[in-house]
């Protein structure tokens, strides 16, 4: 499974949205619907998945989907 | 009331309170992780009283003032169950001394037990709980942390930072299903009061309108009413049980 196929089945489990709508450009509070808790979430289930560590100021930036495809790919690649 | 199939962990549960406590989930129906420090024993003789009256129980040791210890204890005690369902934070010391007397190193024991061990296993059972939006937290400050006392300037202040971390945990954790409340004990007869001299014991009652120490067993159900389905709605609030000496 290719890095965006992993995070897309992450994303959509822990913010219980449809595949489909998970798109590079969708951002997850505004199109997905997530909360501030949600994305701590996402964050601590993306560090686990890919066994990487993201600090607070890194996560403060990743806000769609696009940008944690870049950042798991920088540094997990 | 009924918690059967829940995962409960209580931190001091060897003796005193925690005791009650404990006993009193387990006869709910809760599997209980009896925690301790320093009391095997204590702990083994709250899990066989657990069992024989027909409940589940288990005794695991971890000093809730450090952070190593309670991360490598939750993991096992999720690898072992899955998930921890009630968390209550009941273990506490006191350190007693004026405050022109206090040293540092008081203050930093009473503080580090009493306060930051209630962040620390509160963090640690947190996410599991956000994960299956289902969870009850409940912190056992005192009295004291209300009212202050002269002598316990450390113990008050430990005591009155719990009532603002459960309030605050309690809203961000709401909107996941995980209620975050306090019970606040009066004078309860256990091993930490039992010392005091009759006079002091006498000064004490004189202060309770109702005349007489508290039992564990009464603060025992005080957290089962919290951790049942009963208290859904209620989070972020105190339970007084103190024989009517504070209102
Ligand atoms: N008794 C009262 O009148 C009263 C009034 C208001 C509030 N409270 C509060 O109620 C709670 C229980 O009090 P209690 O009277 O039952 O006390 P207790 O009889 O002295 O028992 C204290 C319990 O806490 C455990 N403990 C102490 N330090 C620990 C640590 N670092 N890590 C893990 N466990 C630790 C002890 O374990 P070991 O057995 O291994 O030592 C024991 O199980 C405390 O938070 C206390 O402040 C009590």
């Amino acid at each position: 499974m290719s890095v965006q196929e992993k995070l897309i089945d992450i994303i959509a489990e822990q913010l219980s949205v449809d595949k489909d709508k998970v798109v590079p450009g969708a951002s997850f509070i505004d199109d997905l619907g997530a909360d501030s808790l949600d994305l701590v979430e996402l964050i601590m289930a993306m560090e686990e998945a890919f066994d990487i560590e993201i600090a607070d100021d890194v996560a403060e930036k990743i806000t769609t989907v696009q940008h944690a495809i870049d950042h798991v790919n920088k540094v997990a690649g | 009331m009924s918690l059967s199939g829940k995962i409960a962990v209580v931190t001091g549960g060897s003796r005193g309170i925690g005791r009650a406590i404990c006993q009193r989930l387990a006869a709910l129906g809760a599997l209980v992780v009896v925690n301790y420090v320093s009391n095997p024993a204590a702990a083994e003789e709250t899990v066989k009283s657990i069992q024989s009256a027909g409940g589940k129980g288990e005794a695991v040791q971890f000093n809730v003032a450090v952070a190593g210890e309670i991360e490598e204890a939750f993991k096992k005690i999720l690898d072992a169950h899955g998930r921890v369902d009630i968390l209550v934070n009941n273990a506490g010391i006191t350190r007693d001394g004026l405050l022109m007397k206090m040293k540092d190193e008081q203050w930093d024991e009473v503080l580090n037990t009493n306060l930051k061990g209630v962040f620390l296993c509160t963090k640690a059972v947190s996410r599991g709980m956000m994960k299956q939006r289902w969870g009850r937290i409940i912190n056992i400050t005192s009295v004291i942390g209300f009212a202050g006392n002269a002598g316990q300037a450390n113990y008050a202040a430990a005591k009155a930072g719990i009532v603002g971390f459960t309030k605050s945990v309690a809203k961000e954790l709401a909107s996941r299903g995980i209620t975050v409340n306090g019970v606040a004990p009066g004078y309860i007869v256990t091993d930490m009061t039992r010392d005091l001299s009759e006079e002091v014991t006498n000064t004490i009652k004189g202060e309770i309108p109702m005349g007489v120490l508290g039992e564990a067993e009464d603060i025992a159900g005080a957290v089962a009413y919290l951790a049942s389905d009963d208290a859904r709605y209620v989070t972020g609030q105190f339970i007084h049980v103190n024989g009517g000496m504070f209102m």
